[in-house]
């Protein structure tokens, strides 16, 4: 259930990403959702691509530090208050969540929705006993 | 515990500076008298032999360098007639010609003396097998481990370097149980028994390892290779060889044979002595030797004293690994700052791995302004940027202490900052002074 996402650190520089994407599409990588953390100096580069081991490797073979790091793919039905009833349950399970993204128009029931938290498998089990679809790591790399 | 000669290594310390001040007083009569050099030194300061009355006045004295020997090649700095000089050993350094130095009977029985303090300080006795594996002739390591190994009455393998296959050989079948040599060598040797599947037949305890600078990492994975104990020893042939410092058991800094050189650390930049701990360039005098005597000699070498009695009981003072060179050293705002300051504390906040790094001096508005940059690694970064700001921090925060300096750190990705050899050549100063 858990999805691999990979984290690439970034220097803010002009241009810089634009140079990690194209890694990724020469490579014949699909992008299905990505979001970027920033401070003033660096970015952190968070990616759910269709091949995690092969999008790691060739950008470790491009001299970049990589990590990879496990996530949750939930869908989210696209109308109010759908997203707030998912961190609702996580908090109401003392569940904390230290980053999440969003992709519309991305799933077929409405938002797809990346959540990292501290205690995933445990996050996973509320969440399905709570009615929430969570995506199969199979079906968010085929996005 | 052993000692080679306990009452002068255990010396009360008011003892051994009078016994400092009264050589210091003979060595510049003498050297006065014999080495026109440092007559002509003497006299541009106005300074007679009669004013050094004891080591505090040491002082006073002129500095000797490096370029002195240069300059009085080959023999015209020594202090007696070559009819007395026995042995001579020469370096050839990787700047300009070779150095060369010269000693009387009395001078290699005292640095057999310093070997034997080495050599005993890890254990060695008469019963010991002690392979020397530094390389033997004009360099000083091997003739200097050999000597003392002769004085304490060990059994002396003098191998010398080279051979792998016969070190080993020769190691085993002779049943060393120390072993002297550069910790590059000791390192590769360890390796290749490992692969021999050998590693089960060293009958080692002790390796006395020096001549090139080596890590505690080093240390830690040479013990293992080899099962033995590591010692790290200093010393320079323009002072005597291997052996002007030692270490004990310990293994917190090297003993000084202070009975026949004394130290000092000075500012490389005002010259001036500084307090005891600081960090700056190490100066030695030689109190004992008389073929090649040389007054407050400056070292390059960067290193502090602990002067804090050791457990060991040994009263020397101990000086920590040398961590660098003088000629790198650099004034940020005031403070006397070295890269391989900068490079511990990288060591350190990297888990036993040095990230590669660029330091950068500039000056704004009349300020000087030091940038450190360190590339990233898998090791270093973690998805979060809580965590990847905390590494900066750490940097930052050990920096100030270690330097007394405020620095920005930047993070930069991994392969962005060129790889050279030597530190200097990761120091960028863009200040036009
Ligand atoms: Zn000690």
């Amino acid at each position: 259930m858990l999805v691999k996402q990979i984290s690439v650190f970034v220097e803010n520089k002009f241009g810089r990403l634009a140079e990690i994407i194209s890694i990724l599409g020469n490579n014949n990588i699909d992008i299905s959702a990505l979001s970027i953390a920033d401070t003033t100096d660096f970015g952190i580069l968070r990616l759910i691509v269709n091949d995690p081991n092969l999008a790691e490797k060739v950008l470790k073979d491009n001299g970049l530090a990589v990590k990879s790091t496990e996530v949750i793919a939930v869908a989210v039905e696209d109308k109010p208050g759908g997203l707030a009833r998912v961190l609702n349950i996580l908090k109401d399970a003392n569940i904390s969540i230290e980053y999440m993204y969003a992709f519309i128009g991305k799933s077929e029931s409405g938002a797809l929705v990346i959540i990292r938290v501290d205690q995933p498998n445990e996050a996973i089990n509320v969440l399905k006993n709570s009615g929430i679809e969570i995506i199969k790591a199979s079906d968010v790399y085929r996005l | 515990m052993a000692y080679y000669d306990k009452e002068n290594e255990c010396m009360d310390r008011e003892r051994l500076i009078e016994l400092q001040s009264e050589r210091l007083i003979w060595q510049v009569k003498r050297m006065y008298d014999k080495v026109p050099l440092f007559r002509e030194r003497m006299q541009e300061k106005g300074l007679l032999p009669e004013d050094i009355r004891s080591v505090e006045d040491l002082k006073h004295l002129p500095f000797s360098y490096k370029q002195d020997l240069r300059d009085y090649y080959p023999y015209g700095l020594f202090a007696v007639p070559t009819s007395e000089i026995v042995r001579v050993h020469a370096s050839s350094g990787t700047t300009g010609k070779q150095i060369v130095v010269g000693y009387t009977r009395k001078d290699l029985d005292d640095w057999s003396t310093c070997t034997a303090r080495q050599l005993a300080a890890t254990g060695a006795d008469k019963n010991s097998f002690v392979q020397v594996s530094y390389g033997y002739g004009l360099f000083t390591g091997g003739l200097g481990l050999h000597g003392g190994t002769e004085k304490l009455g060990a059994t002396v393998i003098p191998i010398s370097s080279g051979n792998t296959q016969r070190q080993i050989q020769t190691m085993i079948d002779f049943g060393a149980t120390h072993l002297c040599c550069t910790p590059s060598y000791a390192m590769y040797l360890g390796e290749t028994i490992e692969e021999m599947g050998l590693t089960e037949e060293l009958k080692l305890k002790a390796g006395i390892f020096g001549a090139e600078p080596w890590t505690e990492d080093m240390r830690k994975a040479i013990e293992e290779k080899l099962r033995l104990k590591a010692y790290d020893i200093y010393g320079l042939s323009e002072i005597m060889g291997p052996g002007v410092a030692y270490e004990c058991d310990k293994q917190k800094g090297m003993h000084i044979c202070e009975d026949m050189f004394i130290p000092e650390i000075i500012d490389p930049n005002t010259c001036e002595v500084l307090p005891a701990g600081s960090l700056g360039e190490l100066v030695f005098t030689t109190i004992t030797k008389e073929g090649f005597p040389l007054i407050r000699y400056r070292t390059r070498d960067i290193a502090s004293l602990n002067y804090e009695k050791c457990e060991c009981g040994r009263s020397f003072v101990r000086m920590n690994k040398p961590q660098g060179r003088s000629d790198d050293m650099m004034i940020i705002r005031g403070v006397n700052v070295f890269p391989s300051q900068i490079e511990e504390v990288l060591l350190r906040v990297g888990g036993d791995v040095t990230p590669n790094y660029m330091v950068i001096v500039d000056r704004v508005n009349n300020h000087d302004t030091l940038e450190v940059q360190v590339e990233m690694s898998d090791k270093l970064f973690s998805d979060d940027v809580k965590s990847v700001e905390f590494v900066e921090e750490k940097i930052k925060s050990q920096l100030a202490s270690v330097l007394g300096l405020a620095a920005k750190v930047r993070l930069v990705e991994p392969k962005t900052i060129a790889r050279s050899e030597g530190k200097a050549k990761r120091v960028l100063d863009k200040r036009k002074l």
